[in-house]
C-alpha cells in the first residue's frame, strides 16, 4: 500500500511537471491551431536565461529567495519575448497559407533554435542551482516528496486557476475565446486578431519559462536539447486532455504522468512509453477529441 | 529583376552545388599535380574527425574535435608529422548510421588516410566497411562495444577505450569485494549503457551467492526518475549499478539521496566524468565508477587541459582524454611509419608505444589499447579519487 | 535610350527594395534600426553571456552584440522586400511560376518530352560515372528519401491524412530484412517484396482503428505508434538485438560477384533509380484514376465526398496500406545500404523530415516531392563545409522556405478534364 501510494505521489509530480508545459502548448493551439513544436525550445531558453541571470547574481552576492524571483522574471520577459518574435517571423507570414506549412515551419525553428543555444553556450550538461529552499515542515516527509516537487505542484495548479478565470473573465480572454472560435467573425466585431494571437503566444512563453526555471531546478541540469522531449510529451498530454481545452491539458498530464508511474512501477520502465502512448490511442479512438475535448459538429 | 523568387532559390541551390563540385575538382587537381609533379611530400597531414557533431548527442562528439584541434595545433608548432601540417576535417554523423556512412564516404572522397571517431558504436559500425575497403585507419575514444574489436571483422579499427565487457568484469568482482549481494542493474536503454548493463547482469549470475534484484533501462531525457527509484527501493537491493551516462546518473543518484536511499552507487566510465559532479553537486559523494587507471597526474593530461582552457575557456567534454590520446597516437604512428600507408602505420600502432594523455600505450592485435589499465574511482570531496 | 530606361528601372528597383513595407528610406532605416535593437535585447543573454555557476566566473562575448545588430539591420530590409514581393504576387500565385510553366510546357509537347526524358535518363545514367564515390552515396540516400516522400505524399498530400508516424514502417521494412537475412540468409531481391508486403499489412492493421479519428489526433495517434514500433525494437533485445542493433547485412547481390564499396555503392544507385521510376509510374497512375480522385475529394471534403458514394473508411485505408508499402521497401533499401541498422534511426525526428520533403516540396505533387528531398536530403551534406552551424542553416532554410513560398516549391497541378465542344453538342442533340 505504502509502494502503490509512493507511486502516487510520483506520478502526480511528473504530471505537473508536464501540465506547466502543456498549458501553454494548449492556449497557442487553441487560439491558431498550430502544433507549435518550437514550444519546448521555448522552455528550453527559458530556463537557459533563468540559469544565466541565477548565475550572475549568485556572483554579486544576492539573498537565496530573490535570486529565484528575479531569476523567473527575466526568464519570463526573455522567453516572452522570443514567442512574441518566433509568431511574427516564423508563423504570421504563414496565415492564411496551407495548414501543415506553419508546422514545418515550427519544426525548422525548432532545430534553429536547438542549435543556436548549443553553439551560443555549451553542447555539455550545465547543472541548474537549487533555488528552491528547503521547506522545514517538509523534512519528515522528504522521502515522498522534496520542496522542489511541492513548488512545482502548487505553480502547476496556480497557473491552472489563473488561466481558466483569466480566458473565462478578462477582456483579453474573452477576446482569445472568440478568435479560436472564429477568427473571421472576431474580426467583424472589432477584435484586434494580431494582438490576440501575439498575447496568446507571449503568456503561453511566459508559462513555458516559469515550467522551465522551476523544473530545471528540481532535475538539476539542463542542455539544450531538453525542450525537444518535453515538448512531445506536454503535446502528448495536451491532445490526451483535449486540445485547446485548459483543464482537459491539466488532467490529460496527470494521467499520463500517473499510467508512466504505475507501468514503471507494476510493470517495467523499459516499456513506460509504450504504456503512455497506448493508453492515448485507446482514449482516442473510444473519446475521439480527447477526455475534455468537445466532439465538433462538422459544418457542411 | 522580374526573376521569380523559386528561380533565386534553385539557383542558390545550384550554385551551392557547384560550389561544393567545384571545390572537389579543385581538390583533385591539386592531387593530380602533386602525383604528376615530383616526390613533393604533401605539404598537409589531414586528421577525419567523425561523430555527433550536432543533434542530441553532440556533447559527447564536440569534445573530440576539440582535443584534435588542439593536438593539432600542438604538434604543428613543433614542426608538424614528417614535416606535413596537420590538418583537422571534422565531418558530423549525429551518431545515425546512415550519417555515418556519408560521412565515411566524404572521408574516402577527401582522400582522409586517418580518421578520429566515431563516437557512438553504432555509427561506428555502419561506418567500418566502408573505411575497411578503403584501407582508412580509424581510432575511436569512445564506441566501446565488444565485437568491434573482438570479432576481429575491423583489422584497422582502434580504441582508447576499454570495452564494455572489461569494464563490467571489473564493476562486478568490485562489488563482491564489497559484500553486496542483492544488485540492481539499470540502464539507459542505449547502446553503451544497455551493453554494459546486460554484461554486469552476466557475470553477477555468474557469481554465487549474488543476485540480480532488477534489470531495467529508464528513458534518457526524461524529467524524473522518481518511479525507478521507488522501484529500487521497494526490491530491496544492497546497491546499484547504473549503465548509461552522466545526466541520466546524476538524476537518479540525486533522486535516491533525496529519497534517503543511501545504498552504494556503482557506474560506467560514461560517468567517471568531472561533469556529473558538476552536475549532481553534493549527491555524487560516494558514488563508485569505473574509468581508465589514473591519468591526473600525467603531464600529457594536465597539459592538454591547460590548452583547452586557454584556448576554449571551459573545461573539457567527456571522452576529451581518449579523444586527445587517439589523436596523438594516430599522429605519432604515421610519424612513426614514415608516411600514411596503411599497413605501415598500423604496424606502428600495434608495435611502437606512444605517450599519450592516458599512459603508455600500443595496441594489441585486435585494437584494443594495451597500457590503458581500469580501476574504480570513488567521488570524495567532489573529486575522483582512485580506491585501492 | 535604352540605357536610361534601364537605369531608371534600376532606381526604382532599389527604392523599392529600400522602402519596401514603409513609407520612405527615412521610415525604413528607423525600422530596421528597431528591429536590429530588438534583437540585440532577444539575444543578449544567450548569446553574450557565459555564467560557470561551479566556480563563479562569467565570460562575455560582447562583440557578439556587434554582429547580431549589423547582421539583423541588413538581413530587415531583404526580409521586408522578400515579404513585400510575396505580397505582391499574390494574385498571381495561383498561376504558375516561370518554372512550373515551363515544365508544362515541356510535357505538353511530345517531341520535348522525349527529349528532356532522354537528357534526364542520360544525367542519371551517367552520375555516378562522373562523381566520385561520396557524391554517389549521398545521392542513394536522396533516392530513397524520394521514395519515402513520394509514399508520404499519398497519405498526406493526396488523402489529407496528417501521419506523423511514417518512420514505423520504414522501420519494419529495414528490420524484416536484416533479421530475416541474419536468421535464414533471406537475399535482398526477395526482402523487397517482403518489406512491401509487411508494410501494407501493419499499415491495413494501424490504419483501422486510428482512420476515423480527424486532423491532428490522428497526428499525435500516429506519432504515438511510430514511437511505441520504435520502443518495442529497443527493448525486445532477444529478437531485435536491442539497441545496439544488426550489423554486417549483406548488400544486394548481383549474380554471386564479389564487390567493392565503390561497385556495390554504384550498384545500389542503379537499383535505386530503377525503383524511384517505378515509384514515379505507380504514384502517378494512382493520382489519375478513380482512387486518386476519391482521395483528392476526400482531402478536400470528407462529407460532400460521402455524399458522392464514396467509402470513406476503405478509401482511407487503401491510403494508409499503401503509403506505408514503398516505407517498407525503402526501409529495406536502407538496410541494405547501411550495412548496419539499431533503433536510433526511426525516431520520431525522421518522419518529421520526410514530412518536411512533402511538404516543402509541395503537396500532392510529385516533381515538389522530389525537389524537397533533393533540398532537405542534399542541401545538409553540402553544408558540412560550415562544421557546426550545419543544422543551424538548416533550421533557418526549412522556416524561410515556408515563409516565402508556403504552397511549397512546386505546387501540385490537378489534372484537368475539359469537354469537348463536339461531344456536348451530339449530347445535346441527342
Amino acid at each position: 500500500m505504502e509502494y502503490f501510494l509512493e507511486l502516487l505521489l510520483g506520478g502526480l509530480t511528473r504530471g505537473s511537471i508536464y501540465a506547466l508545459i502543456a498549458l501553454g502548448y494548449t492556449m497557442v493551439y487553441g487560439i491558431i491551431e498550430l502544433i507549435n513544436f518550437a514550444h519546448g525550445e521555448i522552455y528550453m531558453i527559458g530556463a537557459f536565461t533563468g540559469l544565466i541571470v541565477a548565475g550572475l547574481l549568485t556572483m554579486l552576492g544576492f539573498p537565496g529567495a530573490s535570486i529565484l524571483a528575479i531569476a523567473l522574471i527575466c526568464a519570463v520577459i526573455w522567453s516572452a519575448a522570443y514567442g512574441y518574435t518566433i509568431e511574427k517571423v516564423a508563423y504570421k507570414p504563414l496565415r492564411g497559407a496551407p495548414r501543415l506549412s506553419p508546422l514545418i515551419s515550427a519544426i525548422g525553428m525548432s532545430i534553429f533554435l536547438q542549435n543556436y543555444v548549443m553553439l551560443s553556450q555549451t553542447s555539455d550538461f550545465l547543472p541548474f542551482p537549487e533555488l528552491i529552499p528547503e521547506f522545514g515542515f517538509l523534512k519528515e516527509y522528504n522521502s515522498v516528496m522534496s520542496s522542489s516537487e511541492l513548488v512545482i505542484v502548487a505553480a502547476t495548479i496556480l497557473s491552472c486557476i489563473g488561466l481558466t478565470l483569466f480566458i473565462k473573465f478578462t477582456k483579453l480572454g474573452k477576446a482569445m475565446r472568440a478568435t479560436a472560435q472564429n477568427r473571421k467573425m472576431a474580426m467583424l466585431v472589432g477584435i484586434n486578431v494580431n494582438m490576440v494571437i501575439s498575447a496568446t503566444f507571449i503568456i503561453g512563453s511566459s508559462l513555458a519559462a516559469v515550467g522551465g526555471v522551476l523544473i530545471a531546478c528540481h532535475v538539476g541540469q539542463i542542455n539544450y536539447y531538453i525542450g525537444f522531449i518535453a515538448g512531445i510529451k506536454a503535446f502528448t498530454a495536451a491532445v490526451l486532455g483535449g486540445i485547446g481545452s485548459i483543464p482537459g491539458a491539466m488532467i490529460g498530464a496527470l494521467v499520463l504522468g500517473l499510467t508512466e508511474a504505475f507501468a514503471t512501477g507494476y510493470v517495467s520502465s523499459d516499456y513506460e512509453d509504450v504504456f503512455a502512448f497506448s493508453l492515448l490511442v485507446l482514449i482516442l479512438i473510444f473519446r475521439p477529441a480527447g477526455i475534455m475535448g468537445k466532439e465538433k459538429t462538422q459544418k457542411v | 529583376m522580374r526573376v521569380k523568387l523559386s528561380l533565386i532559390a534553385l539557383c542558390l541551390v545550384m550554385v551551392a552545388m557547384l560550389a561544393a563540385c567545384s571545390g572537389e575538382a579543385e581538390k583533385m587537381d591539386e592531387k593530380a599535380d602533386v602525383e604528376t609533379g615530383e616526390i613533393a611530400p604533401p605539404a598537409k597531414l589531414v586528421l577525419g574527425v567523425a561523430g555527433a557533431h550536432s543533434g542530441d548527442l553532440a556533447s559527447y562528439g564536440l569534445p573530440s574535435v576539440n582535443a584534435a584541434k588542439l593536438v593539432a595545433a600542438k604538434i604543428n608548432a613543433a614542426g608538424g608529422i614528417n614535416g606535413a601540417m596537420v590538418e583537422v576535417v571534422a565531418q558530423d554523423d549525429q551518431c545515425k548510421p546512415e550519417q555515418a556512412t556519408n560521412a565515411a564516404t566524404k572521408m574516402i572522397s577527401d582522400e582522409v588516410k586517418i580518421v578520429l571517431g566515431h563516437i557512438c558504436s553504432g555509427a561506428t559500425k555502419a561506418a567500418m566497411p566502408i573505411y575497411l575497403d578503403a584501407k582508412i585507419v580509424v581510432m575511436s575514444p569512445s564506441a566501446t562495444n565488444p565485437p568491434l574489436t573482438q570479432s576481429g571483422d575491423f583489422p584497422n579499427f582502434f580504441r582508447t577505450i576499454a570495452p564494455d565487457d572489461a569494464q563490467a568484469a571489473l564493476e562486478v568482482s568490485f562489488v563482491k569485494g564489497l559484500g553486496l549481494k542483492k544488485i540492481a542493474v539499470i540502464h539507459d536503454k542505449g547502446d553503451y549503457g544497455k551493453g554494459f548493463a546486460s554484461f554486469c547482469k552476466t557475470y553477477i549470475e555468474a557469481e554465487e551467492g549474488m543476485e540480480v534484484a532488477l534489470f531495467e533501462g529508464v528513458t534518457p531525457g526524461a524529467v524524473d526518475y522518481s518511479a525507478v527509484v521507488q522501484k529500487i527501493k521497494g526490491s530491496g537491493a544492497d546497491a546499484v549499478i547504473f549503465g548509461g551516462y552522466h545526466p541520466e546518473a546524476s538524476k537518479i543518484v540525486s533522486s535516491m539521496r533525496k529519497k534517503g536511499i543511501e545504498i552504494p552507487f556503482l557506474s560506467d566510465d560514461g560517468v567517471k566524468d568531472e561533469t556529473f559532479i558538476k552536475v549532481a553537486g553534493k549527491y555524487a559523494d560516494g558514488v563508485y565508477a569505473t574509468g581508465p587507471m589514473d591519468f591526473s597526474h600525467n603531464p600529457i593530461f594536465q597539459e592538454a587541459l591547460a590548452a583547452h582552457k586557454a584556448e576554449f575557456g571551459s573545461d573539457p567534454g567527456p571522452f576529451f582524454t581518449e579523444a586527445y590520446s587517439a589523436a596523438l597516437a594516430l599522429l605519432k604512428a604515421v610519424e612513426n611509419a614514415g608516411s600514411t600507408d596503411y599497413d605501415k602505420v598500423i604496424d606502428a600502432l600495434h608495435n611502437k608505444y606512444v605517450d599519450t594523455a592516458v599512459g603508455k600505450i600500443k595496441f594489441d592485435a585486435k585494437g584494443d589499447a594495451e597500457g590503458v589499465g581500469f580501476s574504480i574511482y570513488q567521488v570524495i570531496d567532489g573529486k575522483y579519487v582512485e580506491v585501492k | 535610350m535604352s540605357n536610361l530606361t534601364q537605369e531608371t528601372s534600376q532606381q526604382s528597383f532599389i527604392s523599392f527594395f529600400l522602402t519596401a513595407g514603409c513609407d520612405s528610406v527615412a521610415h525604413a532605416v528607423k525600422k530596421s534600426f528597431i528591429v536590429a535593437i530588438w534583437f540585440v535585447f532577444l539575444t543578449f543573454p544567450i548569446m553574450v553571456i557565459q555564467v560557470n555557476t561551479i566556480e563563479k566566473t562569467v565570460v562575455w562575448h560582447w562583440n557578439k552584440i556587434g554582429y547580431v545588430a549589423i547582421a539583423v539591420f541588413f538581413g530587415s530590409f531583404l526580409w521586408r522586400w522578400l515579404l513585400a514581393r510575396k505580397e505582391l504576387k499574390k494574385d498571381e500565385s495561383t498561376e504558375e511560376t516561370r518554372i512550373e510553366g515551363l515544365l508544362t510546357r515541356i510535357q505538353s509537347h511530345p517531341l520535348l518530352k522525349l527529349a528532356s526524358l532522354g537528357v534526364l535518363a542520360l544525367a542519371a545514367i551517367l552520375y555516378p560515372q562522373v562523381f566520385d564515390l561520396y557524391q554517389t552515396n549521398i545521392m542513394v540516400s536522396c533516392l530513397v528519401y524520394i521514395v519515402l516522400g513520394l509514399g508520404l505524399n499519398i497519405v498526406v498530400g493526396l488523402a489529407g491524412l496528417l501521419d506523423l508516424g511514417y518512420v514505423a514502417f520504414y522501420a519494419v521494412g529495414a528490420y524484416a530484412y536484416a533479421l530475416s537475412n541474419m536468421h535464414w540468409g533471406i537475399g535482398f531481391w526477395f526482402a523487397l517484396p517482403l518489406g512491401a508486403v509487411l508494410g501494407t499489412l501493419l499499415g491495413l492493421l494501424l490504419g483501422f482503428p486510428v482512420l476515423r479519428l480527424r486532423g491532428d489526433y490522428l497526428a499525435i495517434v500516429t506519432l504515438g505508434f511510430g514511437e511505441i514500433i520504435r520502443l518495442v525494437l529497443e527493448n525486445w533485445g532477444d529478437i531485435t538485438m536491442g539497441p545496439s542493433g544488426i550489423s554486417n547485412i549483406a548488400r544486394p547481390g548481383f549474380f554471386g560477384m564479389k564487390m567493392s564499396i565503390m561497385d556495390s555503392t554504384i550498384y545500389m544507385y542503379y537499383i535505386m533509380i530503377g525503383l524511384v521510376i517505378f515509384t514515379i509510374f505507380c504514384v502517378n497512375r494512382l493520382q489519375n484514376s478513380r482512387i486518386g480522385r476519391a482521395w483528392l475529394a476526400l482531402r478536400e471534403d470528407e462529407i460532400a465526398c460521402q455524399a458522392m458514394g464514396i467509402d470513406k473508411m476503405k478509401t482511407k485505408l487503401l491510403a494508409f496500406a499503401l503509403g506505408a508499402t514503398w516505407a517498407g521497401m525503402a526501409g529495406v533499401i536502407f538496410a541494405a545500404k547501411t550495412t548496419f541498422i539499431n533503433p536510433a534511426s526511426f525516431t520520431f525526428w525522421e518522419s518529421a523530415m520526410i514530412l518536411s520533403i512533402v511538404v516543402i516540396g509541395g503537396m500532392g505533387s510529385i516533381r515538389g516531392v522530389i525537389a524537397g528531398a533533393v533540398i532537405l536530403i542534399l542541401v545538409p551534406e553540402y553544408l558540412r563545409n560550415f562544421a557546426e552551424f550545419r543544422m543551424l542553416l538548416f533550421g533557418a532554410i526549412m522556416v524561410l522556405v515556408m515563409v516565402f513560398r508556403p504552397q511549397g516549391l512546386i505546387s501540385a497541378k490537378r489534372k484537368i478534364y475539359k469537354y469537348e465542344a463536339s461531344n456536348t453538342a451530339s449530347a445535346a442533340n441527342e
